[in-house]
């Protein structure tokens, strides 16, 4: 964008820049307006409500005790211990699924990338799991998988002769990112794949002709070049699991430090009724989730970078 | 480094935006019924829980319908926690969405105090052949505030203990009408083998699912939520006696993973016979006696195990009331009466089958002959119980609220729902309960002196 301007600046001869460079801008203002405006309203407003609502003392179930309290609602949402062992939860679980998923999905991808008979049929098994609602994946893993009486893993523990293990009550934290690794292994695999698939298969024959085994052809050629995809892989996970809400909701209801930051606000927003203090944890929410976010990313990128050349 | 910032701009706004939605959903406007009038058209929007017997209700409101032309009934079907959230925010805000709603024992006299309900005693009262002394005092008395009937019970259910009868008399155990916790405790530890639990008991985290039979539990050997003067009264050594009591049991000789468990996981394990007893919500009994159950016949049912209290069983009932924003109030208290009469119980009988009456509504229903056949097994323990518990004080000591196995404030929700958290984590062995109450406690306590 803004090398455009400058080229345009310069093709003119010098008579008026300033009003050509004003009248374009407000073209490109213009432009971009219904763009800004909707995502102001979209996103901006309802921030702005929020905070305003997070210094009313508003229960919804005491119609007659409303009022403007202050930092009130701040206070007992960072006095309460509840958010510290919410972020560390949070953490845990995005960290370990999105690191799972990507190994898992790497390995997968690998294999999908060679030919053989039946491929697209292998694929588009492999991607289901993406495509099952997160509630019914849920589910389906709390009574057919982890169940100690009808789940196939103590079935399968069972005829071994080995211990029934009791997922729910002694696993929490487990079964929330075994499910969550099942879910999005097919979702990083998907990236990957595409990563490898672009791969230079001329590259690939060279290091054959240099005499480069599998591994060091994976280690020295493929995984540098897949740098980028793992990096959009790990990003887009992490959005998308820091917010995840039906596991926990079905699988663990946010015991055994399994309350992330979403089931968090969903406890104070939906049991406690007390709007109020959810949008306070809201806003908590919001400003660590920022701060976390860019300190944490911006390391984890650095690492990245200064791992070799692109 | 561009597309890195946009993402995460973005992630936040998001999430802003999600949390500002959460936040605002209250506001959720909607207009309901068509505007109301003599001989105009009427639609009654009811919201209600998706079980059995509301889904046979949607199934009949056609009889309704053809009997009062012009009326038309929209159903709208919500899981429990869905319908408490959506029923909540538009009766709290007064969005006048729905006309008729379905809601607990637990929200009716708070919401009735709120003035969010409209007074249905004289209008009831007022109908001779609609017979309000025939639905059940303790239920009537759970629901009521300040003596005033703001909703009518459409099915109520106690607790009670319900055992496979075949194990228990291969085993040489017997177990009378009204066994102690205790004898329950031996029993469960007598029939249990590698592969069955002797007893299945809740132990999902949540005030309805945990807290339920552990509240009761609690209440039989003596403790309490609050004391009279609203006073937390969860560190005392009776919780400590009943809660290490609860896990001992579950340890012992309770299903393998007590903490995802909660009605529905053990009426599986029941049926599968993976467990020999189970005490819960009186409604079980009709599921374990129905056609397709595989322990059909097989069931003993007995009261709630008690302690020190005469007894023990819950009181939960499903009712039917009217928000005052409705602009169909006569239509709706009509339809409300329609659905908890007499005649609605003969009709569900003839048309359904007699074992889908609504339970624990009404007296009546029980001496209906078509009824005492289907329902034998279970009928008689059901009334019996229904009749006996009483909900103004169902523990040793008085207590200042009306209700068994909740405490009828609008912080218990949140306060049941945190403790059952901490007290799954005792389960699981992950906290001792001492740390487990102590904590609970100084939930309780802000709640309670928000009361005094």
């Amino acid at each position: 964008m803004s090398m455009t301007d400058v080229d345009t600046v310069e093709a003119k001869t010098a008579t008026e820049p300033r009003r050509v460079n004003k009248s374009e801008l407000r073209t490109a203002r213009g432009l971009a307006a219904p763009a800004i405006i909707l995502l102001i309203l979209l996103t901006q407003i309802p921030f702005l409500v929020t905070i305003i609502v997070s210094t009313i003392n508003y229960n919804l179930l005491r119609p007659n005790d409303r009022g403007f309290t202050g930092l009130d609602n701040y206070i007992s949402a960072l006095s309460s211990g509840d958010l510290g062992p919410s972020i560390v939860a949070t953490v845990v679980i995005t960290a370990s699924s999105v690191v799972l998923s990507v190994v898992f999905g790497m390995v997968f991808a690998l294999l999908l990338d060679r030919a053989f008979p039946g491929r697209a049929v292998a694929r588009t098994l492999m991607i289901t799991p993406f495509l099952v609602m997160p509630a019914a994946a849920a589910l389906i893993w709390k009574y057919s998988m982890f169940d100690t009486n009808i789940g196939i893993l103590n079935w399968i523990s069972r005829s071994l002769g080995l211990p029934i293990v009791s997922w729910g009550t002694n696993h929490p934290l487990a079964t929330v990112i075994i499910v969550l690794t099942w879910q999005f292994t097919p979702f990083m695999m998907l990236i990957l794949l595409a990563g490898l698939q672009g791969q230079d298969k001329g590259v690939l024959e060279a290091a054959q002709v240099d005499g480069a085994g599998p591994w060091r052809t994976f280690t020295w050629i493929t995984l540098p070049h897949m740098r980028m995809y793992v990096e959009i892989g790990v990003l887009l996970g992490s959005v998308i699991i820091i917010q995840v809400f039906d596991p926990i909701a079905i699988l663990t209801r946010g015991t055994g430090g399994t309350k992330t930051l979403a089931y968090l606000l969903y406890e104070r927003a939906f049991i406690g009724l007390d709007i109020g203090q959810a949008a306070a944890y809201g806003v908590v929410t919001v400003v660590l989730t920022l701060i976390v976010a860019t300190i944490a990313l911006r390391t984890l990128f650095k690492v990245f970078m200064a791992g070799g050349s692109r | 480094m561009l597309s890195k910032k946009r993402t995460l701009t973005l992630g936040a706004g998001a999430m802003a935006t999600a949390m500002a939605l959460a936040a605002c959903s209250s506001g959720n406007v909607s207009s309901g019924g068509d505007g109301a009038g003599d001989g105009e058209n009427v639609t009654l929007n009811l919201a209600t829980v998706n079980n059995g017997q509301m889904k046979d209700m949607e199934q009949l409101k056609g009889e309704y319908e053809s009997a009062n032309p012009g009326v038309t009934v929209n159903f709208q079907v919500m899981e429990e926690a869905d319908l408490r959230a959506a029923v909540t925010a538009d009766v709290a805000s007064g969005a006048g969405q729905y006309d008729i709603v379905t809601i607990g024992a637990y929200e009716t006299p708070q919401w009735g105090a709120n003035g969010w309900l409209v007074d249905l005693t004289e209008p009831l009262a007022s109908d001779p052949d609609y017979d309000v002394e025939d639905l059940l005092e303790p239920v009537r008395v759970a629901i009521s505030n300040d003596g005033k009937q703001y909703a009518v019970p459409f099915y109520g259910e106690s607790s009670i203990l319900m055992y496979n009868k075949e194990i228990l008399d291969e085993a040489g155990v017997t177990l009378s009408d009204n066994p102690t916790w205790q004898e329950v405790a031996d029993a469960a530890a007598e029939v249990k083998t590698d592969g069955m639990a002797g007893i299945c008991m809740r132990g999902k985290p949540g005030w309805g699912d945990l807290f339920a039979p552990l509240t009761t539990v609690v209440q039989t050997f003596g403790g309490n939520w609050y004391d009279a003067d609203w006073n937390a009264t969860v560190d005392s050594p009776e919780w400590k006696e009943a809660v290490e009591f609860y896990k001992t049991m579950l340890d012992e000789s309770g299903q393998a993973d007590p903490v995802s468990y909660s009605f529905n996981e053990c009426l599986t394990a029941l049926k599968e016979e993976q467990a020999a007893m189970w005490a819960d919500a009186s409604v079980a009994a009709s599921l374990l006696e129905a056609d397709d159950s595989p322990v059909k016949g097989k069931m003993g049912y007995a009261h709630m195990p008690t302690v020190e209290t005469q007894e023990s069983g819950w009181l939960w009932s499903w009712n039917l009331a009217v928000p005052s924003t409705t602009q169909n109030q006569e239509q709706a208290i009509d339809f409300v009466k329609w659905a908890t009469s007499k005649e609605y119980h003969q009709l569900v009988g003839e048309e359904i089958g007699w074992s889908n009456v609504p339970p624990g509504a009404r007296q009546s229903t029980y001496e209906i002959p078509e009824y005492e056949e289907a329902a034998a097994a279970y009928a008689p323990i059901t009334l019996d119980v229904m009749s006996s518990v009483n909900p103004e004080q169902p523990g040793v000591n008085p207590q200042p609220w009306v209700g068994i196995q909740y405490v009828s404030i609008p912080e218990f929700q949140d306060v049941g729902n945190q403790c059952a958290q901490l007290i799954a984590d005792y389960i699981a062995n992950r906290t001792s309960v001492d740390d487990a109450l102590a904590e609970c406690q100084g939930l309780a306590q802000p709640a309670g002196e928000a009361q005094q």
